[in-house]
């Protein structure tokens, strides 16, 4: 590897960006791809589920036979609210191999959650879970959101809670298609009771989200 | 996850840094029951220091060897380890696995 592509790939990791390291075995020749690129390769079918599905792997085309290796960037959880769930959350998530992010309800700065966001750069390696039940906190986070690529949100509260929320997020001028990416109410039902087991279905649907695309 | 693990990318470029020469041992495919995941990495520098996994500690020594040689060459080479392999290679992975291995110069 020389050391421009090796630098390529280091770069795009502090910058949180998605890239391939694609190389010839037979020629030992390499390349750097980036995500947002990656539709002009000639491997541009294989890159497209590599990145989403975070996976490497050898590929044999006319061209020859490439390894495939994605550099994406660390998973991350961004937590809306300090609240109970988050407590039995972060230990599960973490262990799942997210980086954290908890923004509570405001911070010590005097800071809402949806000054903080933007900050972050909400891409398609990050999830938002918004669990504070408050609307005037959950739903401008979850307006910056539905606007990014992030690859999950979620919204803690019932049917009837995720019912209002989506006529104020219509109200608001969000699409059907753009609403229904907003898990409500959040996790797969496995008639989870208390904290630790509602953070159990939240994991698993972010895993299936990450993993399956849906 | 996948097998990527950025913290041995992170002690390659230190060495190279430090001036040290180094190569890069990748798995790129697996079969049956492998115990690393395609995507994970062995730093290795010319002394024979080492960071990171390419299976859990059967193959390393082995892997280790092959990339000095790579180091005194310059040039990449893929290796392939496994049960069937037991004629070719002394060690082989005891979880009846098998694996392929990109072993490339860092920076060179």
């Amino acid at each position: 590897m020389t050391p421009e592509i090796f630098q390529q790939i280091m770069d795009a990791r502090a910058q949180r960006k998605a890239v391939a390291l694609v190389t010839a075995l037979d020629s030992g020749k390499q390349r750097v791809v980036a995500r947002d690129h990656a539709a002009d390769d000639i491997l541009a079918q294989v890159l497209d589920e590599a990145f989403r599905f975070d996976r490497s792997g050898v590929h044999k085309i006319p061209e020859g036979e490439f390894f495939v290796h994605i550099h994406n960037p660390p998973l991350r959880l961004i937590i809306i609210g300090a609240v109970h769930i988050a407590q039995s959350l972060i230990p599960i998530a973490r262990a799942t191999g997210y980086d954290i992010v908890v923004i509570p309800d405001v911070t010590l700065h005097g800071e809402w959650p949806d000054e903080i966001l933007p900050g972050l750069g909400l891409d398609q390696r990050s999830a938002m879970v918004a669990l504070t039940h408050d609307p005037k906190i959950d739903d401008p986070s979850l307006q910056l959101a539905l606007k990014s690529k992030i690859f999950y949100i979620g919204a803690l509260g019932s049917k009837k809670t995720q019912a209002s929320r989506v006529q104020r997020l219509s109200a608001a001028g969000f699409s059907k298609t753009d609403i229904a990416r907003i898990h409500g109410p959040i996790g797969i039902d496995i008639g989870a009771q208390g904290a630790p087991e509602i953070a159990i279905a939240i994991m698993a649907e972010l895993t299936r989200v990450l993993r399956l695309g849906s | 996850m996948a097998g990527t693990d950025p913290t041995i990318l992170d002690q390659a470029a230190q060495w190279l840094k430090d001036g040290r020469q180094v190569a890069l041992a990748t798995v790129i495919e697996t079969w049956g029951s492998a115990p690393q995941p395609v995507g994970s990495q062995l730093a290795i520098d010319g002394e024979g220091n080492f960071i990171g996994s390419v299976s859990g500690g059967c193959v390393e020594g082995a892997v280790v060897t092959e990339a000095i040689d790579v180091i005194g060459s310059g040039k990449a080479k893929t290796l392939a380890f496994g049960v069937a392999d037991e004629t070719a290679w002394k060690v082989g992975l005891a979880c009846g696995g098998k694996i392929r291995v990109y072993v490339e110069p860092l920076g060179a």
